[in-house]
């Protein structure tokens, strides 16, 4: 105590802590451990037969199928989109930009219905869709355009500062040696942002995963097809079913820390690599 | 070489403009227009209908209590995280960020764990006739729980970077800890701590998965504008649905529109 009142100039340390340390337990590590506790009351063999039946397994499926597809298609309109707001000026530049924030500020419930009028076989969209050959609702597409929608800020939000401090020399420095287009894409400027595009992927891939409200009304939420795995534990607390809900839980909660802990690795090693 | 540069320029204006015009201003376009497809009266009945002002009424409610009480925690965790040095540093702020990871299903679940029918503290809560779960307390605790972290990772950065030099001056001189907050660190903090809370904000209104999870949707009572949407739409009321919906449209406008100046302001102030 006396060697911390030393290097401690400014008060506040007990109070602050203490407020931060209580309202944590109350709104976060009790409840949440209360979850771990209760998933070992069905036992193991109960556990492993709730959590990977077949009808689940599929869920998981469809959920990191189609959040896979949804950060990849948003890594690619991320790069182009954060690469044209920072890098060219054209009229209404402010309004786009404040667009790419609707999805944080629209209710995923109010995004759910209005993509799913959109891309409805009568829909705006889904008109042309369905009449190419393409089942835009009701199906892992729609699955997948709804997580584009609510995907896309993350991987904007995180490439766009770092290339907004990017310094331009670089590339006219790559210019005057002769090297191409392509070339100055690959080398100069993904090198740059590939860190900040892996965290923007990982970030809309877990929120892909556990996304819900955006999803169910254009999933069509059909067992074994399109229905995902949050959707999953809905109904297992809709039949009461306790442990089969707890059980499903605990796997997602493991898989989102594994990507969070894997994009940490890869993050660690790529800023070595770099050095 | 200029042509070229010049045709790719066009090319990637066009997608970007193609995909934000598809997917981002065609589903808010719907909205708007789905709502008034019956015309005003039907319009104005929706929003005036005694249920949906009931719903309206508990959104306002859970989101001022979640921005409330995520602000004063976050300004606290900024505080405890940025001016002292402790062990599990880094272990409370991967705490702090949990929710982002976590599906707002899991986090609905967590509370019908511990207060709900099979919690541990449910012969307490029946004992003193306290209602958490299925009333508004459970809506209030998942609301908080998804927004918590919002307003600490807003001015947590900010606060790591600008150091602790002033803070220690005015402790030298012997103000005290509400004082050095409130005339030194508060002002600096300003615009990232507004633009932490109208974030906040936005999600507690907008929670839609946790809030199902432990509301029940009882009508008049337990219903948020977002569930009412869902009961809406899941009725076949497809005009009604959307034109509760626009309630929340229009408050998401405001958000962005406000989150836009103070972005501007805090541009301009600190060039």
């Amino acid at each position: 105590m006396a060697r911390w009142k030393k290097t401690k100039v400014i008060p506040g340390f007990g109070l602050s802590m203490g407020v931060v340390l209580l309202y944590l337990s109350l709104i976060v590590i009790i409840p949440l451990a209360t979850v771990f506790v209760k998933s070992f009351d069905s036992g193991l063999s109960g556990f492993m037969k709730a959590a990977f039946s077949q009808r689940v397994v599929a869920g998981y499926k469809v959920s990191l199928l189609c959040s896979f597809i949804a950060a990849s298609v948003n890594s690619i309109f991320g790069i182009i989109i954060s690469w044209v707001l920072v890098r060219y000026d054209f009229p209404c530049k402010r309004i786009i930009d404040g667009f790419i924030d609707l999805p944080f500020a629209l209710p995923t419930a109010v995004a759910g219905i209005s993509l799913t009028t959109l891309f409805a076989k009568n829909g705006w969209i889904g008109q042309f869709l369905y009449s190419i050959g393409i089942q835009s609702i009701h199906s892992k597409f729609g699955i997948s355009m709804a997580l584009v929608f609510i995907g896309i800020p993350f991987v904007v939000r995180t490439i766009q500062p770092v290339l907004e401090d990017l310094d331009i020399q670089y590339e006219e420095a790559a210019i005057m040696l002769g090297a191409d287009r392509i070339q100055i894409f690959f080398r100069v400027i993904v090198p740059e942002i590939f860190p900040a595009l892996l965290t923007g992927f990982a970030l809309a891939f877990a929120r892909g995963l556990g996304e819900y409200g955006s999803v169910i009304f254009i999933a069509g939420n059909q067992p074994m097809k399109t229905e995902i795995a949050p959707l999953l534990i809905m109904s297992k607390l809709g039949e009461y079913d306790y442990s089969g809900a707890t059980a499903i839980a605990i796997v997602m909660l493991f898989a989102s820390f594994m990507i969070l802990l894997l994009i940490n690795i890869l993050q660690a090693l790529f800023s070595k690599f770099s050095k | 070489m200029n042509k070229k540069s010049h045709f790719v320029k066009c090319l990637l204006l066009f997608v970007s403009l193609a995909f934000v015009f598809v997917m981002l201003v065609l589903p808010l376009a719907v909205v708007l227009i789905k709502c008034l497809e019956e015309g005003w009266v039907t319009y104005r009945s929706t929003i005036t209908d005694y249920y949906t002002q009931k719903a309206l009424g508990l959104t306002l409610t859970a989101t001022i209590i979640a921005t409330v009480l995520n602000t004063i925690f976050g300004l606290f965790a900024a505080w405890a995280i940025t001016k002292f040095n402790f062990r599990f540093k880094n272990a409370l702020t991967t705490i702090i960020d949990l929710p982002f990871a976590i599906s707002p299903i899991i986090a609905g679940l967590i509370f019908i764990m511990t207060f709900g029918r099979i919690g541990f503290l449910h012969p307490f809560l029946q004992a003193h006739h306290i209602k958490i779960v299925f009333a508004t307390p459970g809506i209030v605790l998942a609301t908080l729980f998804v927004t918590f972290p919002f307003v600490a990772r807003e001015i947590i950065p900010l606060m790591n970077s600008q150091g602790n030099e002033e803070e220690e001056a005015a402790a030298m001189m012997g103000a005290n800890g509400f004082t050095i907050f409130f005339k030194v660190t508060l002002p600096k903090i300003k615009w990232a701590l507004i633009y932490g809370i109208i974030l906040c904000a936005a999600r507690a209104m907008g929670e839609f998965g946790a809030v199902s999870v432990v509301s029940g949707s009882i009508r008049g009572k337990t219903n948020t504008l977002p569930l009412h949407v869902e009961i809406l739409y899941n009725e076949f009321k497809a005009t009604e649905a959307f034109g509760v919906a626009s309630i929340l449209v229009i408050m998401a406008i405001v958000i962005l529109i406000l989150r836009n100046i103070i972005e501007y302001r805090s541009r301009r102030e600190s060039e």
